[in-house]
């Protein structure tokens, strides 16, 4: 269980963005600690992706600060998010189709020789060692990722988040287009990575997955968020009621 | 989707010749359809299409629009579209006949002759094209006017940019110096020409030796040592031929005295000379290795592939996709200054309508060539081939005596069969 005492590896304070008068993400703040999970919920369209697009340099939020490991830092590119560890595993798995896993394993961070040309074998070879570690099934290298099932595409953008030493890790709907073995796969990695003190920020819209992968849930709706809750705290029902109806259930108790 | 594709079984353990050679089975294709229509047209022609002479022509015509293509592979790959390219060629073809024979001559007042008149010249050519090239690119990139417009509007700007230049005139003659990237009247003869085909197939096999060699090291699956040895043997050959066929050509008698004349010697008896290699080939080697190089071994070739497969990946990689686009045209721009270069100088002079329609040769053969539209997908050797087979299948028709209307018919109808028989290609391989 990760110590929340310390400083967190990621606070994100009164964050908002509005895409023409559309208040996308509306005065939101959340924080991470190494080694846990924050799951972020919440219906379509309550502002979950757009919020982790602005920790990973998509978007560039219009009011609110971020902080890494306690120090202000202005994230206003991937490459800036790239630069303080932030990882992000996009729903859209973000692959170039006419690639091959190497070249996309290292797009954008190509290791190159002396002479600055790429260096294609120390990234193919890389590429094999790490492949054999995260999904020993995978063979095909050098075949387009088009060519390649959901799951060998997964593996390819997970290999690309965890390779380059990521401290944090952001993961939008990791499982959505995996079959069973391959969605317990991505549940065995997320705990090993947490072992390792990485923080992880998960969207996902199974609630029951979410109950079992995260250490703390986030409930977003309209924008806002409507309560972050310790998952050993919460019912199933409780997250349920906050997802549709937008009011955090213990607040009533409480009241 | 990607589920048909990942269905099938991994490969045979046995290997057929083609793929045991690891070679690219659209580029036997394509060379194939080549000998094709040269057989074709030398049978019509009774063998006046086959001949050193006609090869030669068919090459150095060809060289201004493969210089081209291989620049407009980056830019479809891009998912953009360049049609400005044969204005561009245009308005730097302009630049620099006013610099040659009119600036720097009496101007500057350089002799008539002097080196520093062709080099400054090409210089002048070379960054008029790369700036327009990079301003077109801004505009696309990051003002995010679409391609088609932008070089639509070029297409109309640059080629009046030019007439307004040179008031619609032709600029001529072109210095000497400089003429000799036309073509014919700079050829390096029989000896140099069989010397850089030993250099450029010792290269080409020390590449594939080296490449096998680096594969080994990091554990990379090889291919069979006899496919490899095919494989320098064909490449050898090919080299070896070209040069050959060029060799073969040999210079008319009457240009042959003339040539003794001006020195003031008499012709030996039995006296017999060929062309060889034209400056121009030599330069478009030169730019095909360049460009090949940039696709395959560096970061910017890789963003540029990147970039069309998936802009939004690439752009979530930290690939600056606007600076990219900027990077692109620039290449397109430079490329068209070299091709003005050897259009004008083929012609000896700067005419108010060179390079008219050119946009639409290079993207046919860049498009004939393999790279695709939707992008992501495309190689240089592939275009300067596509430019071959536009250019052969133009002079073989103008040989046999197609009416002018009928060859462009035919030309248009080809592009359009090419296009569908590599859609076709494409879906059976289950690749985009």
């Amino acid at each position: 269980m990760a110590d929340r005492t310390t400083t967190p590896l990621v606070e994100m304070e009164d964050i908002s963005i509005a895409f023409g008068g559309v208040h996308a993400v509306d005065h939101v703040s959340l924080s991470l600690w190494p080694g846990e999970v924050l799951g972020l919920l919440g219906h379509n369209g309550a502002g979950k992706s757009t919020l982790i697009k602005i920790l990973s340099g998509a978007y560039r939020a219009d009011t609110g600060t971020i902080r890494i490991d306690g120090t202000p830092v202005k994230i206003e590119s991937p490459r800036d998010a790239r630069r303080y560890n932030i990882e992000t595993i996009y729903q859209t798995l973000a692959l170039a189709d006419n690639l091959d896993a190497t070249a996309n394993l290292f797009l954008g961070r190509e290791i190159v020789t002396p002479l600055g040309f790429m260096d294609d074998a120390a990234m193919e070879a890389e590429t094999r060692r790490i492949m054999a570690r995260l999904n020993p099934n995978f063979k095909r290298l050098s075949e387009p990722v088009a060519a390649l099932s959901g799951g060998q595409r997964q593996s390819v953008a997970i290999a690309r988040a965890v390779y380059f030493n990521a401290k944090i890790l952001i993961m939008d709907e990791p499982t959505a287009a995996l079959g069973v073995h391959e969605t317990q796969m991505v549940a065995e990695l997320i705990e090993e990575l947490k072992r390792q003190g990485l923080g992880i920020i998960l969207i996902s819209h199974d609630t029951r997955e979410m109950m079992s992968l995260c250490d703390r849930l986030t409930v977003m709706k309209n924008g806002k968020v409507v309560g972050t809750e310790a998952t050993a705290d919460v019912t199933e029902d409780d997250i349920l009621s906050m997802i549709i109806m937008g009011t955090n259930p213990r607040d009533k108790a409480a009241a | 989707m990607t589920d048909t594709a990942a269905g099938r079984a991994p490969a045979p353990p046995r290997r057929s010749f083609i793929q045991s050679l690891e070679v690219d089975l659209r580029l036997v294709g394509m060379i194939g359809a080549f000998i094709v229509l040269c057989v074709m047209f030398d049978v019509v022609t009774e063998g006046r299409f086959l001949t050193p002479r006609n090869l030669f022509n068919l090459t150095i015509q060809t060289v201004s629009v493969a210089i081209m293509a291989t620049g407009m592979v980056f830019v479809i790959v891009t998912r953009h579209i360049d049609l400005s390219v044969g204005s561009l060629l245009a308005t730097c073809s302009a630049v620099m006949a006013m610099t040659q024979t009119w600036f720097l001559p009496q101007v500057i007042g350089l002799d008539y002759g002097n080196p520093l008149i062709w080099i400054v010249t090409i210089f002048v050519g070379l960054f008029v094209g790369t700036a327009i090239g990079a301003f077109q690119g801004w505009l696309i990139g990051y003002l995010t006017i679409p391609a088609f417009i932008v070089t639509l509007g070029g297409l109309l700007v640059w080629r009046n940019v030019a007439w307004y230049l040179t008031d619609g005139q032709t600029i001529g003659p072109l210095d000497d110096t400089f003429r000799m990237f036309g073509g014919i009247t700079g050829t390096i003869g029989v000896d140099a020409s069989w010397i850089v085909a030993g250099l450029c197939s010792a290269a080409a096999v020390v590449l594939m030796a080296m490449s096998r060699r680096t594969k080994a090291r990091h554990g990379v699956p090889l291919k069979p040592v006899w496919a490899e040895g095919v494989m320098m043997l064909i490449v050898v050959g090919a080299i070896f031929g070209f040069a050959a066929v060029l060799n073969a050509y040999e210079i008319p008698s009457g240009a042959v005295r003339r040539m003794f004349r001006e020195r003031g010697e008499a012709v030996p008896d039995g006296f017999v000379a060929a062309y060889g290699l034209p400056i121009s080939v030599l330069l478009l080697v030169a730019i095909a290795v360049a460009m090949t190089v940039i696709a395959r071994r560096t970061r910017l070739g890789r963003y540029i592939f990147a970039t069309g497969g998936n802009p939004d990946a690439a752009e979530l990689s930290g690939i600056n996709t606007r600076l990219l686009t900027v990077k692109v045209f620039a290449i397109m721009g430079a490329l068209c200054a070299i091709s003005a270069v050897v259009a004008s100088a083929r012609l000896s002079f700067h005419s108010n309508d060179i390079g008219t329609l050119d946009e639409l040769r290079v993207i046919a053969a860049a498009v004939i060539g393999g790279t695709a539209l939707s992008g992501g997908v495309g190689t240089i050797y592939g275009a300067i081939l596509g430019a071959l087979i536009m250019q052969s299948l133009q002079s073989g028709m103008a040989m046999v005596g197609v009416d002018a209307p009928f060859q462009n018919i035919v030309v248009g109808t080809v592009l359009v069969l090419a296009v569908l028989i590599d859609i076709i290609y494409r879906r059976r391989l289950g690749v985009k």
